[in-house]
């Protein structure tokens, strides 16, 4: 018997272990934005009009497109690993190419937001903010740090998206072991309930 | 049963695997590798820390400078809090005796996430790196306390985000080592052992998992806020600014107030399992203090604002946590009359983990009884902010977590390295540390209630006679410390041989070799019996 | 289709290997259809904000969140076809951020 340590992970790979434990690191993705949410609550019921106003310098239009580029990719990320259970394997890859290039728009649009705003010397630390009204300074300052933070996690699913793709191109990812595309859909997914949350508050509360 | 002589696998202390020596160590997913690698660095990092808290100790003999200034003092007892607390007791027993003995309580070969498992470690190391750091570099160590309480943290000119990230990679570490442990049992308990068939240490790091992976993002995105304040002024805690320096306390507490009972479980959880083992007999009331460790989690969470009562909250706000605060305390009340009538007609072996078990009961309950004088409103206010409370938590940490501590590394030690070590020996660290540890923290509670702030560098003549006291408290407890270490780094190499079961314990792991095989079990057991079941007709 | 195991292992951990017997697969429709109803959700939510209804509506674009978010929990993240055990995680999980807000509440509504 040989007592290594390195044993072939397909043959002690515990499938419901493994979801679990990405679930469970979800939670801990959701209690960690859960802190913004606290702060932007705090501030939202004491700064209610400052919000308001702020809210209207954000592009409502760019947020809708952001969320519908989302919503789809979240589509797109489901259905390859259906295509995977399914033992499509090309079509499961295009799919999260597909995911990804979303993704990559997401960001794009991201890029040129905050390159406005940064034009408008609307940034933390900015003398514009610091001359505008608290509740719209503080807004601000959500405003970058949560969709900052979020797009940091876009970042590590493209990571994650990308990664399952070559495991997949080289049969590692299959459908009796699909753990990786499974766990990385949902990571996908939790990207996109964050910012389900995020648009309403960051853009419609005008 | 066999010995680490005779088992033909040879045991997890012996080179296996593809790289030998310490590139072995450093390589290892084996779990009870990872253990002492933990174990290791937190007893390297508890005397650097305990040398800190003997110096404020000694500074404080007398009034007025004696061994260094005011700066430093603030520079002191701010890492002496961040290590403790950080790296000491919050990852302590469940990152060393829970990946030790976990896997083995529950039947297990490892966690379920055992490269995970190294990469937890890795971070801690990280983590451990950037409090270094943070000491080290040209800006001087931050003296902004543990807690790093806004304003002062975002105005300090010292090495704050060194130390707020040291706290942020170490929080991540102690989330990742909560996701594998809450995995691990749900999942790899042996065939048989329904939940309630499983010994109750595995119970008190579920509960403490489910804390660390719940409340530990909350200080996480805290301490960036902090940061965000400091880099970009980003207003959320600045009252110039439009923020509430109250927030970042509500926000700071949400995490740290759960992270206490991250300390004390798996320190209750311990001392549950030496209680049978040296009463020969069953725990008593198995069920309740099962469901007792879920229910100090779960309302554990809704405590924090005691720690804010002075902070101009709302009066209903206070009434709450006041209320919670004392609703709390019934559960771990429960668990102490489980513990005292496990004992209660058992056949007593007052070995050096249980007089360590004992201990902890005696010393958690003055803790925990000084617990409700801050909890209730009125008298807190007295007490707030004063040495009241550093006698306090130490009490609860140090007398509680701590002993715990001491009384697990002394229950596992022939397990973990196959030696005994000198009773004797033991015994007198034991004194000493106890006559020590209650010299230096008991007069605290009197002279608080006197008046005397936490957090002083200096204080007025009539505090003296409590300060000297416990400065000779920390030099006595200081000796116990070193004794009781070098008894046990002595016996590893010196000691007796350990049989594989020298408590008669009827867990899991002292059913196998002392140290265990690499693979822990020959064969993965069948679980027929309840838990703790010693052998007698009434019980199936 | 069951992964081969070595001899050596035991029967209780012969059982973990992965197999596609019981797992459930959704159907690209399916997908397809939350979809859709996340996309109608996201249109009648920026609608809605045009409404100015004041203090409702916090609630209300909370709400039409919350819907959005449980259909991607449910339907993409699979929680519908997955075990009590995790529908109860994930339930538990949320009631006790709700605690935490409004315990937070407490002090800042009646200061």
């Amino acid at each position: 018997m040989s007592y290594s340590k390195n044993i072939a992970p397909s043959e002690h790979h515990d499938y419901l272990g493994s979801k679990m434990g990405m679930w469970i690191f979800i939670f801990t993705e959701l209690f960690l934005f859960g802190g913004l949410f606290l702060v932007y609550a705090v501030f939202r019921s004491q700064y209610a009009t400052d919000f308001h106003k702020a809210a209207e310098e954000t592009n409502t239009f760019i947020g809708t497109l952001n969320t519908i580029v989302l919503l789809i990719s979240s589509m797109t990320v489901a259905m390859s690993i259906t295509a995977i259970q399914n033992n499509q394997k090309g079509r499961a890859i295009r799919l999260l190419l597909m995911t990804l290039l979303l993704a990559l728009v997401f960001m794009v649009n991201k890029y040129f937001e905050w390159g406005h705003k940064f034009d408008l010397k609307l940034y933390p630390g900015s003398q514009v903010l610091t001359n505008l009204p608290k509740g719209e300074l503080l807004f601000f300052g959500l405003y970058f740090m949560m969709t900052g933070l979020h797009a940091l996690h876009v970042l590590v699913g493209m990571i994650l998206l990308t990664l399952t793709i070559f495991r997949i191109k080289s049969g590692r990812v299959h459908a009796a072991n699909f753990s990786l595309i499974e766990n990385s859909g949902l990571y996908w997914h939790l990207v996109d309930l964050i910012w389900i949350f995020l648009f309403p508050m960051m853009y419609l509360i005008t | 049963m066999s010995n680490s002589e005779t088992h033909p696998q040879g045991s997890y202390l012996d080179n296996h695997g593809k790289y030998k020596g310490l590139m072995g160590w450093l390589t290892s997913t084996d779990h009870k590798r990872i253990a002492l690698l933990y174990l290791y660095c937190i007893v390297i990092f508890f005397f650097v820390a305990a040398i800190l808290g003997l110096s404020m100790a000694i500074e404080k003999m007398r009034p007025g400078q004696d061994i260094m200034n005011a700066q430093t003092y603030n520079g002191f007892f701010t890492v002496h809090g961040i290590i403790m607390v950080f790296m000491i007791v919050i990852p302590g027993l469940a990152a060393v005796f829970g990946n030790f003995a976990l896997p083995l309580l529950i039947g297990a070969r490892d966690v379920a996430f055992p490269k995970l498992n190294l990469f937890s470690w890795y971070l801690y190391v990280i983590g451990a790196i950037l409090a270094v750091l943070s000491q080290l570099l040209k800006s001087g160590p931050p003296d902004t306390g543990w807690t790093f309480y806004v304003p002062y943290s975002s105005q300090s000119t010292t090495s704050v985000i060194p130390a707020l990230t040291a706290a942020f990679v170490l929080g991540f570490s102690s989330i990742l080592t909560g996701l594998n442990f809450i995995v691990t049992i749900h999942r790899m308990r042996a065939p048989g052992m329904t939940w309630f068939k499983m010994p109750l240490f595995p119970w008190a790091l579920y509960a403490t998992a489910w804390i660390q992976v719940l409340a530990t993002p909350i200080i996480g995105i805290t301490l960036l806020m902090v940061i965000a304040e400091r880099v970009l002024h980003i207003g959320f805690f600045d009252p110039a600014l439009g923020g509430d320096p109250v927030l970042f306390q509500h926000l700071f507490w949400i995490y740290s107030h759960p992270a206490v009972y991250i300390m004390i479980l798996p320190a209750m959880g311990v001392v549950t399992e030496i209680f049978p083992t040296f009463s020969q007999k069953p725990v008593f009331g198995y069920g309740a203090i099962a469901i007792s460790s879920l229910l100090i989690a779960f309302v554990g969470y809704f405590v924090w604002g005691h720690h804010m009562f002075t902070s101009g909250i709302s009066y209903w706000s206070k009434w709450f946590f006041s209320f919670l605060t004392f609703i709390v305390a019934v559960p771990s009340a429960i668990k102490v009359f489980n513990w005292i009538s496990t004992l209660y007609g058992g056949s007593i072996d007052m070995k050096p983990p249980l007089l360590y078990a004992i201990s902890f009961v005696f010393l958690f309950m003055i803790g925990g009884f000084t617990g409700l004088f801050l909890g209730a409103l009125a008298t807190n206010v007295q007490l707030h902010d004063t040495t009241f409370v550093v006698a306090h938590f130490h009490y609860i940490i140090f007398g509680g977590m701590g002993f715990a501590f001491f009384a697990g590394i002394h229950y596992w030690f022939p397990k973990m390295f196959g030696r005994m070590y000198s009773n004797r020996r033991a015994y007198i660290a034991w004194a000493f540390t106890f006559v020590g540890f209650n010299l230096l923290y008991f007069p605290q509670f009197i002279i608080g209630v006197q008046g005397m702030p936490r957090r002083y560098f200096d204080y007025l003549p009539q505090f003296q006679w409590g300060h000297f006291l416990s400065g000779i408290g920390a030099f006595i407890l200081m000796t116990g410390l070193v004794l009781m270490v070098w008894n046990l780094v002595h016996s590893k190499r010196h000691g007796a041989i350990a049989p594989s079961n020298p408590w008669k314990g009827v867990t899991l792991e002292w059913q196998i070799a002392s140290p265990p095989p690499v693979e822990n079990f020959d064969e993965i057991p069948v679980i027929k019996h309840k838990p703790y079941w010693f052998g007698k007709d009434d019980r199936e | 289709m069951d992964l081969p195991v070595p001899d050596d292992v035991p029967d209780n951990l012969k059982k973990r290997p992965m197999s596609t017997e019981k797992q459930h697969i959704s159907t690209n429709t399916s997908h397809a259809v939350v979809l859709i109803i996340l996309l109608s959700l996201t249109a009648i939510s920026v609608s809605m904000a045009e409404l100015h209804l004041g203090a409702l509506s916090v609630a209300v674009a909370l709400i039409v969140a919350s819907i959005k978010g449980t259909t991607v929990l449910t339907y993409f993240m699979h929680l519908k076809y997955e075990s009590l055990f995790f529908k109860i995680m994930v339930g538990g999980v949320f009631v006790m951020y709700l605690l935490i807000i409004i315990f937070l509440f407490f002090d800042y509504s009646f200061r």
